[in-house]
């Protein structure tokens, strides 16, 4: 779309657009293009020679039962923490709705996780859950008789970076469930209310259903942070073990690009992933356009 | 709310006031233990009071952790990122949406889908663009054999060897995260609602678009820009991967993972009082940024994402 009103000159308009569009070229198109070459190589670990080797590399990942367990980790870790941060956000923000006096200051009060980086809150849920000094640890070890130790053991150390994951993304969806629940109007649940609806009928059938657009968008994001946007949460806690239980796919990829430098294989893994994340945005974007047209 | 519940009200309050001491819980606990003594830490449990370390930990921590100077470098890349990131995009979208040129749709495809080109899927070879700017010339220049042609045009011997590494240095931090669709896209919107009439009364008056952007673009978007720079200093201060890949000299990485550092190893010793102290201090610039400008920061979350 363009204004109706516009000025018209020769080279401005590419004078101005140039720094984004060098960047755009530089950092994203040439390394995007350069990464979908490799993954059709195979080269040596200093970089000397390349050959061609089609979808070798895709075959060799696909069959590995590495990368697929990988695969599921990632999903597991990412359902999980998607599910935690909603249906916290979620309750939170129902009840601070009903809170109408204090709605400003339970915001505040629950809005700054999302400033603290996600490496940083894994050395908070760390410390909080340490087998030797974590004080919820040794709650779980003398109360409960569980053999808690997230360094040794993997199903352990996937529930400490779910945690440390989700607990950041609490505030987020806060945020945006808030903003979902002011937005419904008041006459509909008024409405409802005096046909006889308590409030948990109306929140399963009026207010839910009315916040599942945010709900689907919410969805969306909590899966795309835990897919790509936890990978300080893992180096800071667990590097990828115990045994591999916490490598997701993105930190696959650098451990075995840059640790490992395994290049081909690196590169075949990074253009999965730019598979799957085109996937999604496309997925959201039709979405969107349904939601347009809906509210036209 | 529609009727009247006491008991749910009261219940309300009930469950705000765990869910906040749930979610603060993390900070409240890293909190006493910086301020307590290395005894007191590696006892389990630990004491749940405060002590009186506090500033010899955070002492402790900043020296440690060269917390000077990697604070600088955190402080230099975010503010990089923020203001780079808005006055590219914000003259990008000028561009699209008040000039009329060829080229206009496919520069906005193109910048749009970096949306899905995110740096964690393109780790490797990005950091070897920023290993070698040249690196895609000299590869022409090698196939091409160039070199051999200009040695048979001279009669000379000479090499071809382009070379500008971004390693370690502010520029490699910065520029390949200053392209971003999504404020791009965001400033485009903005634009778009902007009335017509101001543009035909500013041309009319004789404005060009530079002096059009100026006064009144500029002095219009101001609260948008407000709410990107909490956003994006946020985001540039958090930043992990990159950082992480493009420094390899300690005194160039930033304060989030020169933490790294602080953490203590099992068989360490159980120093956590220092490296909670250092954890509460890099926390501590976003976390003001956020909570200061809650009103910028909300408005910004909700727009960006739409």
């Amino acid at each position: 779309m363009i204004k109706r009103a516009h000025f018209t000159a020769r080279f401005l308009p590419y004078l101005l657009i140039l720094p984004q569009i060098a960047v755009t070229l530089t950092f994203f198109y040439g390394p995007a293009f350069e990464g979908l070459m490799q993954s059709f190589m195979l080269s040596d670990p200093f970089g000397q020679r390349n050959q061609w080797v089609w979808f070798d590399n895709f075959v060799d990942l696909l069959s590995d039962p590495l990368y697929l367990k990988s695969m599921g980790i990632t999903l597991g870790f990412s359902a999980a923490t998607a599910a935690t941060a909603l249906v916290f956000g979620l309750f939170l923000a129902s009840q601070a709705n009903r809170a109408l006096k204090v709605k400003a200051a339970i915001r505040t009060l629950l809005i700054w996780p999302y400033a603290v980086a996600p490496a940083i809150s894994g050395i908070l849920w760390l410390f909080l859950l340490h087998p030797n000094y974590g004080v919820v640890a040794f709650f779980l070890k003398h109360t409960l008789s569980i053999d808690w130790n997230p360094i040794l053991e993997g199903s352990h150390a996937l529930i400490l970076i779910v945690l440390a994951s989700a607990w950041k993304q609490i505030s987020y969806n806060f945020v945006f469930f808030l903003a979902g629940f002011q937005a419904i109007p008041h006459s509909l649940i008024e409405a409802a209310a005096m046909d006889g609806a308590g409030p948990t009928r109306r929140f399963w059938t009026i207010i839910l259903p009315l916040l599942s657009p945010t709900l689907f968008f919410l969805t969306v994001m909590n899966i795309i942070y835990a897919f790509f946007d936890t990978f300080g949460v893992i180096h800071t806690i667990t590097q990828g073990g115990p045994g591999g239980m916490t490598t997701t796919l993105v930190y696959k990829v650098y451990l075995d690009g840059f640790v490992g430098l395994n290049l081909g294989s690196s590169a075949a893994q990074s253009v999965i992933l730019m598979t799957l994340i085109i996937f999604i945005t496309v997925l959201q974007f039709r979405y969107v356009e349904r939601k347009v047209q809906y509210a036209g | 709310m529609v009727e009247k519940t006491p008991i749910l009200d009261i219940l309300t309050y009930i469950f705000l006031a765990l869910g906040i001491c749930v979610v603060g819980f993390p900070i409240f606990y890293a909190l006493i233990a910086a301020t307590l003594p290395i005894e007191m830490v590696s006892r389990v449990p630990m004491p749940m009071v405060f002590g009186d370390q506090f500033w010899i930990n955070i002492q402790a921590a900043w020296h440690k952790g060269n917390l000077g100077t990697l604070l600088f470098n955190s402080f230099v890349m975010a503010a990089g990122i923020t203001l780079g990131k808005i006055a590219v995009s914000m003259l990008g979208a000028f561009s699209i949406v008040y000039f009329d040129y060829r080229l206009r749709t496919v520069v906005f495809a193109s910048v749009f889908c970096t949306l899905m080109l995110p740096v964690e899927v393109r780790i490797l070879p990005t950091y070897e663009m920023a290993a070698n700017l040249f690196g895609p010339i000299q590869t022409m220049v090698d196939l091409l054999h160039i070199e051999a042609l200009v040695n048979w045009f001279l009669q000379n011997d000479i090499q071809i060897r382009l070379e500008l590494s971004l390693l370690d240095s502010y520029p490699g931090l910065i520029l390949p995260l200053v392209a971003s669709a999504t404020c791009t896209f965001l400033f485009r919107q903005f634009f778009l609602t902007i009335p017509e009439e101001l543009c035909e009364a500013a041309k009319m008056d004789g404005a060009g678009p530079m002096l059009f952007l100026r006064k009144i673009l500029f002095p219009l978007s101001k609260t948008n820009i407000a709410a990107l720079v909490v956003i994006e200093f946020v985001y540039g201060w958090n930043q992990y991967l990159w950082p992480l890949l493009i420094t390899t000299r300690r005194e160039m990485t930033t304060a989030v993972i020169g933490l790294q550092h602080l953490i203590p190893d099992v068989d360490d010793v159980p120093d956590w009082n220092v490296a909670l102290a250092g954890a509460l201090i890099v926390m501590l610039p976003p976390v003001l940024v956020v909570l200061f400008m809650q009103r910028w920061f909300v408005k910004g979350l909700v727009e960006k994402e739409k």
